[in-house]
């Protein structure tokens, strides 16, 4: 299949690329990495008029340190985040749940930031945000603003970004010292997850000092599991802290029925998963 | 839109359609027929080439993504008629039945082994997990990319660092 005729316009800054897209109105299409998007303009499922590449803007690319936290620039790919020293060291979730991904084609192309934008339910990198409680920077024709992940996600592929912003970069408060694991339930012929859950704990002299759990796919947006989470700290880091914990998973998700699952069986995964990923997490 | 591209290190500058994807690109107006596609929806990896040295699925770049940058087909590979170790390897293991994903597979197991020049079977099978055989024929290609990868390491072993 071939796309739609577009226009293509590849600013080399993020001030072009603000005003490329005022300029192009309420039918422009922004590409990052471009994995979800070429799909989809290939199976004409959106037709913009206009498609505005980041693939030119240097400053959006790469991870730095900033003190109490990561900043990761909306274009770094998944290949570099699993490159990056700094992320494995302070943001492990992320690291784990980036291995997920697709396969390494498209983990050479998608970007972090793309992925959050896209915000695909299904979507890997949304609950270890969510989790991690990163922030957006966020630029449009009045400056830049911060949102928070719990904000961002509004709904199923809906986020706080308006059409005339642009993801910048997401602040990623530091972990370090947490260790973490990412369990997804997928086809193996599509990395899709199904259901998947995002789990870092911090452990402290055999207790579970901090825990930070997230679902996907357990509702049109991640989310915590709070009761989960709730359960977990201040109990010793074992298999009865964790099974007990991890029944609580499902609580106030309310999952999708689709082809891949239904309802129930989603929740069922989601106490199963949780169950895995805590215990990975946290070495028991 | 105009765009310079080298592909297999000849430099090409075309006039294309925006929304002319890289493979459609390569395959109907360079005749580099060479990289087919699959299954249209980035999934099957039959047109992995490679961007600037890391592997992409082409049915999922834009041709104009691709101006100013550097992309190697699988008709690439050879130097002056000597096949790639990988290419070589895939004739020796016989690593295909009908051959429809081995341009994929051997431009992905390329990538796969600049990474990491000695796989294990497993590590192998996930490098690849974005190449799909239909034909089910997986055990040869991990065969053939292990021997490629030993035929790669003794090449590069007497250089220092085995840079290739």
């Amino acid at each position: 299949m071939i796309p739609s005729a577009f226009d293509y316009v590849a600013p080399e800054t993020l001030d072009d690329a603000v005003r490329a897209l005022a300029d192009a109105g309420d039918d422009a299409k922004i590409i990052a990495g471009g994995q979800s998007l070429t799909p989809v303009l290939r199976l004409r499922m959106n037709d913009p008029s206009v498609v505005i590449d980041l693939g030119r803007i240097p400053a959006l690319r790469g991870v730095r340190d900033d003190g109490d936290a990561l900043v990761i620039g909306a274009m770094t790919t998944h290949h570099d985040i699993l490159h990056e020293p700094l992320v494995r060291e302070h943001a492990l979730l992320i690291a784990e749940a980036t291995a997920t991904i697709a396969d390494p084609q498209i983990r050479h192309r998608g970007t972090f930031g793309g992925s959050l934008a896209h915000a695909d339910p299904a979507g890997d990198l949304l609950a270890s945000a969510l989790a991690l409680g990163a922030e957006m920077t966020i630029a449009g024709p009045n400056g830049r603003r911060q949102v928070a992940a719990a904000e961002f996600f509004e709904d199923l592929f809906t986020t706080s970004l308006q059409p005339d912003e642009i993801l910048v970069d997401i602040r990623v408060p530091k972990h370090s010292g947490w260790t973490a694991h990412y369990e997804k339930f997928n086809r193996t012929a599509q990395a899709w997850s199904i259901v998947a859950v995002a789990a870092a704990v911090r452990v402290d002299g055999g207790a579970i000092a901090e825990a930070r759990v997230a679902l996907t796919n357990m509702a049109s947006v991640p989310v915590r599991a709070r009761g989960v989470e709730e359960a977990l700290v201040g109990r010793a880091a074992d298999a009865a802290t964790i099974r007990d914990a991890a029944e609580r998973a499902a609580e106030g998700t309310s999952p999708a029925v689709d082809g891949n699952a239904d309802a129930d069986f989603r929740s069922h995964l989601a106490r199963v998963l949780t169950s895995r990923a805590v215990t990975a997490a946290a070495g028991v | 839109m105009r765009i310079t591209v080298d592909v297999d290190g000849t430099r090409y500058s075309d006039e294309v359609e925006p929304r002319m994807l890289l493979v459609h690109y390569l395959r109907d107006q360079l005749g580099k027929v060479g990289t087919v596609s699959g299954c249209d929806t980035s999934n099957c990896g039959a047109c992995t080439v490679h961007l600037d040295g890391r592997s992409v699925k082409s049915c999922s770049v834009l041709a104009v993504q691709a101006d100013g940058h550097e992309v190697t087909t699988v008709e690439g590979l050879a130097q002056d008629g000597t096949l790639h170790p990988v290419q070589e390897a895939f004739h020796e293991c016989h690593a295909l039945q009908c051959g429809y994903c081995t341009p994929g597979m051997i431009m992905q197991s390329i990538d796969l082994l600049e990474e990491n020049p000695d796989p294990d079977e497993q590590q192998v099978r996930e490098g690849l997990e974005g190449n799909l055989c239909r034909c089910t024929g997986y055990q040869n290609i991990v065969k053939a990319v292990q021997s490629a990868a030993g035929t790669m390491r003794e090449g590069s072993a007497p250089q220092a660092g085995g840079a290739r």
